[in-house]
């Protein structure tokens, strides 16, 4: 008995500290990760790097012998493009596809469904993007009689099924959390099912939905290899959805392997880096704010 | 802010997945000075770099291993530049290159290293220029390439070339590169534009030998260039000549020995210092007439008889 007190009087705080240590581990290991990326390209950052041009400029060629020029505007507009894009496709598909497994489809069907979907989320972004090089591409030709398909079109298209099981796995969890009862009492009141969807479960579920659409923004931006394929990797600002793009995370992958450690190249796709984790941590802020707004109303 | 919210929670499992990743690699860094031994007792060279050599590296390996069981030759690609990259780290102990090492990586290799790297000529490869098997065009000048490829160049349609292409109606030259620390890419670039002139941006930049053909074979707009090895049915090669009115000619093994051929150039490897023990064996087989054999079986070019002697060319 008194042994038992003791070891609770020792074990209790330990685990205590533990658990306290978990909580504050991710937010070291976010601003470590921030720290490190940032140190890489500090150097260039503080004496070499022409903001204005950085921003502004489309002209991007590292490895000119004779001018070097690191403009990264083609490369924002293309991951905003192919980003916008395959949101405006997949959030539709995704949220009515939550909607009818969660709420319309049979609990057969729904199993089936489910595991099909989970089954998409399982498909390398290397496969994707080999589908987009081959038969997408061929597709795009002959559809549009466009002069190459590895387009913008191309890119919004894979990247949108590559987020639609995100967005439909998290949007079913987040209207099965809304209780039954609220169902029920929408029944009771003589509300038709598309009233119960549109009225009751879309209001409650609101947040949920939300962080669905918000995970599958982070994983179109954040999405490398696919894009990197499908998009046809070309630095221009594009004009059409037919226009080939190049994204921020392309470049890094396509680039790093080969620039000579801590040459200007080098730093330089370490500060595109701090670029993309400024985008996501805008992104996340806005749906915290945004989730935060409407639970005050 | 993160932690209320399911992004944090995915974040925070990105986070501890890269600190893993980060330690793994840690502890996989260094290498020791000499060929490493597998658990098995063999002696295992490692070999990686141009993107270009990598499937003749790889037949290499294969080959050798049969003849030599005691050895074996762990090949990877990802281009020149990553096997340079790997070589200055001494990850490596051949390094694949499509292109000579530049000086200022040479000194960075002494510095880490200690050694100095050496050159090794193992073969050559002409760069063949691609278009689609439905394109009627069959030769080029280097002239009109330049003013393709080249920054403020002027030719952007097939009818300027004085050859229409019905299988692309929009007219469009759909230019397919490289990406742009390509071994590749840069000996491309020197041979239509000199050392100080760029391409054209918006050409569409691909990462490997392969994927280059292979969007031109399904691109009826497309040019593109590559290794000559890498030529598949549904592309054509065309016949290059230096200007309008001489002639052209078409990549092969002749015209890239004798020189006639313009855009031929040699394939690189590098050691750390003098090679020793399973290394020295291993490039006295590729310079041996097997080892050569393999070269023209894979599409590049061998050398010459009287150049199949293991010397360094430095």
């Amino acid at each position: 008995m008194i042994n038992r007190q003791r070891l609770e009087t020792f074990a209790e705080p330990f685990i205590e500290w533990m658990i306290r240590l978990c909580g504050i581990s991710a937010i070291i290991f976010v601003f470590g990760i921030f720290f490190f990326v940032f140190r890489e390209g500090a150097d260039f950052f503080f004496h070499k790097l022409d903001l204005v041009e950085f921003f502004t400029s489309p002209e991007w060629y590292p490895t000119s012998v004779s001018h070097k020029r690191y403009g990264v505007l083609a490369l924002i507009a293309g991951t905003a493009s192919v980003t916008l894009l395959a949101m405006a496709i997949a959030v539709p598909f995704g949220l009515g596809a939550a909607i009818f497994v969660s709420e319309f489809c049979s609990p057969k069907l729904k199993e089936a469904f489910k595991i099909i979907i989970e089954l998409l989320a399982a498909i390398p972004s290397v496969v994707w993007g080999f589908i987009g090089l081959t038969i997408m591409n061929e597709l795009i030709i002959d559809l549009f009689k466009a002069p190459i398909g590895l387009t913008v079109l191309n890119g919004g298209i894979i990247l949108a099924l590559m987020s639609v099981p995100i967005i439909v796995s998290i949007g079913e969890d987040a209207l099965k959390a809304v209780p039954d009862s609220y169902r029920e009492a929408a029944e009771a009141l003589g509300a038709t099912r598309w009233q119960v969807v549109y009225r009751v479960l879309l209001p409650a579920a609101k947040n949920g939905l939300l962080a669905a659409v918000l995970l599958g923004v982070a994983r179109a931006i954040g999405e490398t290899m696919a894009v990197l394929m499908a998009t046809g990797h070309a630095v221009k600002i594009p004009h059409s959805l037919l226009d080939s793009v190049r994204t921020l995370t392309a470049t890094i992958a396509a680039e790093l392997g080969e620039a000579p450690v801590h040459s200007e190249h080098y730093q330089v796709l370490f500060l595109i880096g701090v670029l993309l984790f400024s985008i996501t941590f805008v992104v996340n802020l806005t749906a915290d704010l945004i989730v935060k707004g409407i639970r005050q109303e | 802010m993160f932690s209320n919210s399911p992004l944090g929670k995915n974040i925070m499992a990105l986070v501890c997945f890269a600190l893993g990743v980060t330690i793994f690699v840690a502890g996989c860094g260094q290498k020791s000075e000499e060929t490493s031994l597998s658990p098995s007792g063999k002696s295992v060279i490692q070999n990686s770099g141009s993107d270009t050599m990598v499937n003749l590296a790889q037949t290499w390996a294969e080959k050798y291993a049969e003849i030599n069981p005691a050895a074996s030759v762990e090949v990877s690609g990802g281009g020149s530049g990553t096997g340079i990259a790997a070589l200055i780290n001494g990850t490596v102990d051949i390094a694949n290159c499509s292109r000579q090492m530049e000086l200022e990586e040479m000194v960075r290799a002494k510095q880490n290293t200690g050694k100095e790297p050496q050159k090794f000529v193992v073969g050559y490869d002409a760069l063949a220029v691609y278009v689609n098997k439905k394109n009627p065009l069959d030769q080029i000048t280097i002239e009109q390439l330049a003013e393709i490829y080249g920054e403020g160049g002027k030719i952007t349609r097939w009818s300027q070339l004085g050859s229409n292409n019905p299988a692309c109606p929009n007219d469009e030259i759909i230019r397919v590169s490289r990406q742009s620390n390509s071994g590749t890419y840069h000996y491309f670039r020197e041979s239509l534009l000199g050392k100080e002139k760029d391409f054209k941006l918006g050409s569409r930049d691909l990462h490997g030998s392969k994927d280059v053909v292979e969007l031109v074979g399904r691109t009826p707009c497309a040019i593109g260039y590559s290794g000559m090895g890498y030529a598949t049915e549904r592309v054509k090669k065309l016949k290059i000549s230096l200007e309008e009115g001489k002639p052209a000619y078409a990549p092969s093994l002749k015209t890239a020995l004798d020189g006639t051929y313009p855009i031929a150039r040699p394939l690189y490897m590098y050691t750390l210092g003098e090679p020793t023990g399973e290394i020295r064996k291993y490039l006295e087989w590729i310079y041996s007439d097997i080892g050569q054999a393999i070269v023209e079986e894979n599409g590049y070019v061998p050398l010459p008889q009287e150049k199949r002697v293991m010397a360094k060319t430095n």
